[in-house]
C-alpha cells in the first residue's frame, strides 16, 4: 500500500493541497530517491493527460453548443460542394437542416394541442387512454396452449405453474437492488405482479409505493433468483428539458423490446398538467411506465398516458416526480432508493446506447 | 488576443465570437478544396482546439491576425486530410496571406495520438475500472459521490480501487508509448 500513499501524495502535490512543510518533505524526497522522482513523474503525465482530456472534452462540448446554436439562427448553413454526387450532398444539407425541421414540428404540435385541449374542456369527458395492454390474456392463453401442447409433446412436465398475466406495460430500474419504476395505473388493481427482463427472466415483485395524483408506482422485486446489478447507464435530470430536444423511448408494446424517438412538444401535459410533459412519440398500449430519455441518456420522464382523440400526443410524468416519490418512501416506509449518478450513455451513438440500457427495461405483467 | 483568453477559459461568448468572425472564410476555402460544409465545421473544429491548446500553454501571443492563424491552421489541417484521401490537388491556390503552423500542428497530432493511447487503454482496463477514473478524473467527481453511485461501503474502498485502476491504465499506456517508439 506504500504506492498507495504516494500516489496521494503525488495527487496533493500537485493541486496545491499541501502545507509548506509537506511540499518541502516531498521534494527534498523526491530528490533523493531516484526511484520516487521516477514514478511521481510518470504519475503526474497520467494525471496532465487526464486533465487535458478533460479539457477537450469539455470544450468540444461547448464548441459543439456553440455551432448548434449558429445553425439554427441560421448563420450556419450548407452549400452545395463542388464537383461530388449530389446525392451525397443533399443528405448532408438533409441532416444539417433536420435540428430545423423538428423545432418547427415541434412548434406546430404544439399549437394543435391546446386546441385539442380547448376542444375537450367544453366537452369536460376525459378522452385520454393509459397506455396497458389489457387485450392481453387473448393472445397469451393462445400462446400458453399451444405452449403446453408443445411441452406435452416433448413430455416435459412445466416447472412452474404458468402466471396467467392479464396485462402488460413496460417498467425500469431505478436502483440495481430491484427497485423498477412504472405508473401507478398500471399496477393499481394488480393481485399478483411479476416483472421480466429482455433475456426472459421472471421476477415476482410488489408495490413498494403508488400515487395516482402523480401517477407513479415503484416496486420492488422480490424474488430471490434476483441478483442485484450495478452501474445503471442512465442518470434521472433534476433539471427540466427544453422544448424540441430529441427523446426516445424503450417499451414492451408487444411482447418484445419495441424502440420508439421523438421529440418534446411541450412542456406540460393533459389540460396544463405541470408534472408532466406532453412529447411526440408513437406510443400504444404497454408503452405506460417506459422511460423517456434525451440524446445525453438522461431520464426525463415516464410516459404514462396518450390523447385518444389526437394523434402522437403522448404524455410524459417529469422525472422531478420520482425524486419526490424516492423522499416519501424514504420517510414513510424508512427504504432508501438511490438513483444511479453516473451516466455512460453520455456521447454514444443510439444504438450503443440502447444496448447499454435495454437490459434494465422490464416487462410488468400481473393480474 | 481578448477572444483567445476567452476560448482558453471556454467563453461560450468569445468562441461564439471567433466562429462568427470566421468560419465563413473557412468554409469558403474548404468548399473551393472539396469539401462540404460538415468538412468545415469539423477542420474549424479542430482548428479551435489547436488554437486552445496553444492559448493554453501560456506563452502564447499571437504575431499576426487571429483569421490569418486560423486561415492558416485550417489550410493545413485539411491539406493533410485532402493527402490522406488521395485527392490531394497540388495546383491549389496559395494567394492568401498564411504563417507559419508546423509547429503547433506537430504538438496537436502528438497530443491526439496521446489521446487515442489514453482512450485505448481506458478501454482495456475494462468495467469498473474506466468509469471509475473517468468519473473522478473527466467528469470530476467527489470520492464519496463516486462511493454511493458505484457501491463502494465507504470512500476510502472507493480510492483503494482507484488507485488500482490507475496502476493498471499507467501500465497499458506505457506500455502502448513504448510499442509505438
Amino acid at each position: 500500500m506504500e504506492d498507495n500513499l504516494l500516489f496521494d501524495a503525488i495527487e496533493r502535490y500537485r493541486n496545491g493541497q499541501m502545507d509548506e512543510n509537506e511540499k518541502l518533505f516531498f521534494e527534498e524526497l523526491k530528490k533523493n530517491n531516484p526511484e520516487i522522482d521516477q514514478v511521481a513523474a510518470e504519475h503526474s503525465f497520467i494525471l496532465a493527460e487526464l486533465e487535458s482530456m478533460s479539457e477537450q472534452k469539455r470544450l468540444m462540448h461547448t464548441l459543439n453548443e456553440v455551432e448548434n446554436k449558429l445553425m439554427n439562427e441560421g448563420f450556419i448553413s450548407s452549400n452545395q460542394g463542388k464537383g461530388k454526387a449530389k446525392i451525397i450532398y443533399l443528405w448532408t444539407r438533409y441532416r444539417r437542416t433536420i435540428a430545423v425541421a423538428a423545432a418547427i414540428a415541434g412548434v406546430v404540435s404544439l399549437s394543435t394541442a391546446s386546441v385539442i385541449s380547448k376542444y375537450s374542456e367544453s366537452k369536460k369527458v376525459a378522452v385520454i387512454t393509459p397506455l396497458v395492454d389489457h387485450k392481453l390474456h387473448q393472445f397469451e392463453n393462445k400462446l400458453n396452449q399451444i405452449e403446453h401442447k408443445l411441452n406435452d409433446a416433448n413430455s416435459v412436465p412445466p416447472a412452474k405453474p404458468k402466471f396467467e398475466a392479464n396485462f402488460r406495460a413496460t417498467g425500469f430500474l431505478v436502483d440495481g437492488k430491484g427497485y423498477l419504476i412504472t405508473n401507478a395505473h398500471v399496477v393499481d388493481n394488480a393481485r399478483n405482479l411479476i416483472v421480466e427482463n429482455k433475456k426472459g427472466d421472471q421476477f415476482a415483485a410488489e408495490i413498494v409505493y403508488s400515487n395516482s395524483v402523480t401517477d407513479l408506482a415503484i416496486l420492488k422485486i422480490t424474488d430471490t433468483s434476483f441478483n442485484k446489478v450495478t452501474n445503471l447507464p442512465y442518470t434521472f435530470t433534476k433539471t427540466g428539458a427544453e422544448l424540441a430536444e430529441p427523446i426516445f423511448t424503450l417499451g414492451y408494446p408487444r411482447e418484445e423490446v419495441v424502440y420508439g424517438e421523438g421529440y418534446l412538444s411541450a412542456q406540460s401535459g393533459y389540460y396544463g398538467d405541470t408534472t408532466s410533459y406532453q412529447i411526440s412519440i408513437s406510443a400504444n398500449p404497454g408503452n405506460s411506465g417506459g422511460p423517456v430519455i434525451d440524446q445525453y441518456g438522461e431520464v426525463i420522464g415516464i410516459i404514462s398516458s396518450k390523447e385518444t382523440n389526437a394523434d402522437g400526443v403522448v404524455f410524459a410524468i417529469k422525472s422531478k416526480n420520482i425524486y419526490s416519490a424516492l423522499k416519501e418512501i424514504k420517510k414513510d416506509k424508512d427504504i432508501t432508493i438511490k438513483t444511479p449518478t453516473v451516466n455512460t450513455l453520455k456521447g454514444l451513438d443510439r444504438v450503443k446506447q440502447i444496448k447499454k440500457l435495454e437490459d434494465f427495461i422490464y416487462k410488468v405483467k400481473g393480474n | 488576443m481578448i477572444l483567445v483568453k476567452g476560448l482558453a477559459a471556454h467563453d461560450a461568448e468569445c468562441i461564439e465570437t471567433i466562429y462568427r468572425d470566421n468560419f465563413a472564410t473557412i468554409k469558403g476555402f474548404i468548399i473551393k478544396n472539396n469539401g462540404y460544409t460538415d468538412d468545415a465545421l469539423d477542420v474549424f473544429q479542430e482548428a479551435m482546439i489547436v488554437l486552445f491548446e496553444k492559448a493554453k500553454s501560456g506563452s502564447f501571443t499571437l504575431s499576426c491576425q487571429l483569421q490569418t492563424y486560423l486561415y492558416s491552421i485550417c489550410r493545413r489541417l485539411w491539406l493533410k486530410k485532402l493527402q490522406k484521401q488521395k485527392l490531394y490537388n497540388p495546383s491549389i491556390e496559395i494567394i492568401e496571406e498564411i504563417v507559419p503552423v508546423d509547429d503547433e500542428i506537430e504538438y496537436h497530432e502528438k497530443k491526439t495520438n496521446d489521446f487515442l493511447f489514453m482512450e485505448n487503454a481506458l478501454k482495456k482496463i475494462g468495467e469498473p475500472c474506466k468509469s471509475l477514473l473517468e468519473a473522478f478524473y473527466l467528469e470530476k467527481k467527489s470520492m464519496p459521490e463516486i462511493a454511493v453511485s458505484f457501491g463502494y461501503t465507504n470512500s476510502d474502498n472507493a480510492k483503494t480501487q482507484k488507485y488500482k485502476c490507475l496502476v493498471r491504465l499507467k501500465k497499458i499506456f506505457f506500455a502502448q508509448i513504448k510499442n509505438r517508439d
